[in-house]
């Protein structure tokens, strides 16, 4: 079973409103899937399903064979998850909140502080290990979330917009590391770049208004746009996909 | 990694989060320099010629329900407004792992706090001969009372992203568990209601199970009257963390 996620089923509803309608996602081991869709679609709201922070309505996940429903310790134990907006502890320094969640997955003082320098040094924090995490910059409050994420090498990643706010150059070492940390593990993105489909995923899925409404290859994105179109092609494809009229008709065609 | 070690590893965040902002620490000398008064000016030791811890005692509850609040009001409605509540949540921890080590750490500095009134103690032993062991179940009194503010300053700061509302819903609930023991209210409430219910309503106070054992009798009602609040709050918090955390 080299399926490291499967998501079956997935609706949550907040209140009357119905964010997520029935998302199935199975992405296996080398798997870097990128999510896509416009504010709004019910991204977020899925990646707190696959990681447990919402209860889905209906559905279920399992996280490397394991039932997050059944067994949520064991299943939060196989992925680092970056949330929305890489919240952290500001009243800490990088390195105290780093540490913070590395003895929260179990190491002790001596692997933890091993796990903390090897994920710094990854993400090139380490003129920034003694700060306060409040006073740090967007971008390196997005790497101190990455590193979180990371220190533990879990099979699994769950990064929520994890180059929202960085500089190009950030966002190009971002990616780097991201496809370095692919091979072997199950990797969802979500991301408002569509370059950064074409540059680091192998399977772009795009969600809106709660339905997947494509599943493929960046290649096979790319290849919905009509030939005629030369410049933003996977811009293109998103409008076409995404915009409610033609959603709409999309869906009734299905 | 067992659930000892999960709390042991929240117990640590929040038992530092405290010393990392001045307020706590504000908290903390405003609530010794009262405890001082409370023994030796309003207390009128030196007028009543007798050395003992009573008035302090008698300071404590009141004074809880600053210290309290203060300690309990940032435990979830800090997570909740900084969006941390969504890290806590899906590290390998379950509800109950925090609850608990978020209690344990707040209750920890209360303690801490009430261990630094020792002093006093020392004070009064040397001025006069006190009974030593009601003064020791006075301080039995003092920790359990804070549990059970505390569970339920925890319980109440998961309802809300504001501090500020956190401590006054503290405060005034802690109120209402100290003077629902008090004759006044009590005379108040028996002109409308049965002689059971007031009874029900006085044996929920928490001025009353304090009391008694403020005196020095340590009866296994009060603990476990202690011990019930403070285990009802704290379940109830987890309830609230799951029910209220996505909002
Ligand atoms: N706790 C909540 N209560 C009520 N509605 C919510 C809640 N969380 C999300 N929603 C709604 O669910 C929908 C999907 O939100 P979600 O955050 O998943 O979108 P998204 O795809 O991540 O968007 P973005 O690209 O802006 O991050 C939105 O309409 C949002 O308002
Ligand atoms: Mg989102």
């Amino acid at each position: 079973m080299n399926d490291l996620i499967v998501a079956k089923g997935l609706r949550k509803s907040f209140g009357s409103f119905e964010a997520v309608r029935g998302v199935d996602l199975t992405v296996p081991a080398g798997q870097v899937l990128g999510f896509l869709g416009p504010n709004g679609a019910g991204k977020s709201t899925t990646m707190r399903m696959l990681t447990g922070f919402l209860e889905p309505t209906e559905g279920t996940v399992t996280l490397s064979g394991i039932s997050l429903a059944d067994d949520p310790i064991a299943a939060k134990r196989t992925f680092g998850y970056l949330p929305e907006g890489a919240p952290a502890y500001g009243d800490m320094r990088v390195e105290e909140f780093l540490l913070f969640a590395a003895r929260s997955r179990g190491y002790d003082d001596a692997e933890a502080r091993r796990r903390v320098d090897a994920a710094i040094d990854r993400l090139h924090l380490g003129p920034y290990r003694k700060q306060l995490v409040e006073t740090l910059s967007k971008g390196y409050k997005r790497r101190t979330g990455l590193a979180q994420a990371i220190l533990h090498d879990p099979p699994i990643l769950v990064l929520d917009e994890p180059t929202d706010g960085l500089d190009p150059n950030q966002k190009h070492e971002v990616r780097e590391l991201i496809r370095r940390l692919g091979g072997e593990r199950a990797i969802v993105l979500s991301t408002h770049i569509l370059e950064e489909v074409e540059a680091v995923c192998t399977r772009a899925v795009i969600i809106n208004e709660g339905r997947i409404v494509f599943d493929g290859t960046p290649g096979q994105l790319d290849a919905k746009a009509s030939r005629d179109v030369t410049r933003n092609r996977l811009d293109h494809v998103f409008r076409m996909l995404t915009t409610s009229d033609v959603a709409r008709r999309a869906g009734a065609a299905r | 990694m067992t659930a000892t070690q999960r709390i042991a590893s929240v117990f640590r965040r929040e038992f530092t989060a405290y010393f990392s902002s001045p307020l706590a620490g504000i908290f903390l000398v405003i609530y010794l320099f009262m405890s001082g008064i409370f023994t030796f000016q309003l207390g009128g030791l030196y007028e009543r010629g007798q050395a003992d811890l009573r008035p302090f005692f008698q300071g404590q509850p009141w004074l809880n329900l600053f210290l309290v609040p203060a300690l309990s009001m940032r435990l979830w409605a800090e997570d909740r407004r900084t969006g941390t509540i969504e890290l806590l949540l899906t590290l390998p921890y379950s509800v109950w792992d925090l609850v608990l080590g978020k209690f344990l750490a707040a209750w920890a500095f209360a303690c801490v706090a009430l261990a630094l009134t020792v002093p006093l103690w020392v004070t009064v032993g040397w001025l006069g001969s006190p009974d030593h062991g009601a003064i020791l179940v006075g301080y039995l009194a003092c920790a359990l009372l804070s549990a059970g503010f505390l569970a339920v300053g925890a319980f109440l700061s998961a309802f809300t992203k504001n501090q500020v509302i956190a401590f006054v819903l503290c405060g005034v609930a802690s109120f209402l568990l100290l003077v629902t023991g008090f004759p006044v209210v009590l005379d108040f409430v028996s002109g409308w209601l049965p002689r059971a219910a007031v009874e029900a309503i006085s044996a929920m106070s928490a001025m009353t199970h304090f009391e008694s054992m403020m005196r020095g009798v340590l009866d296994g009602r009060d603990v476990l009257y202690f011990g019930s609040i403070t285990a009802a709050f704290l379940f109830l918090n987890g309830v609230v963390v799951e029910w209220k955390k996505a909002e």
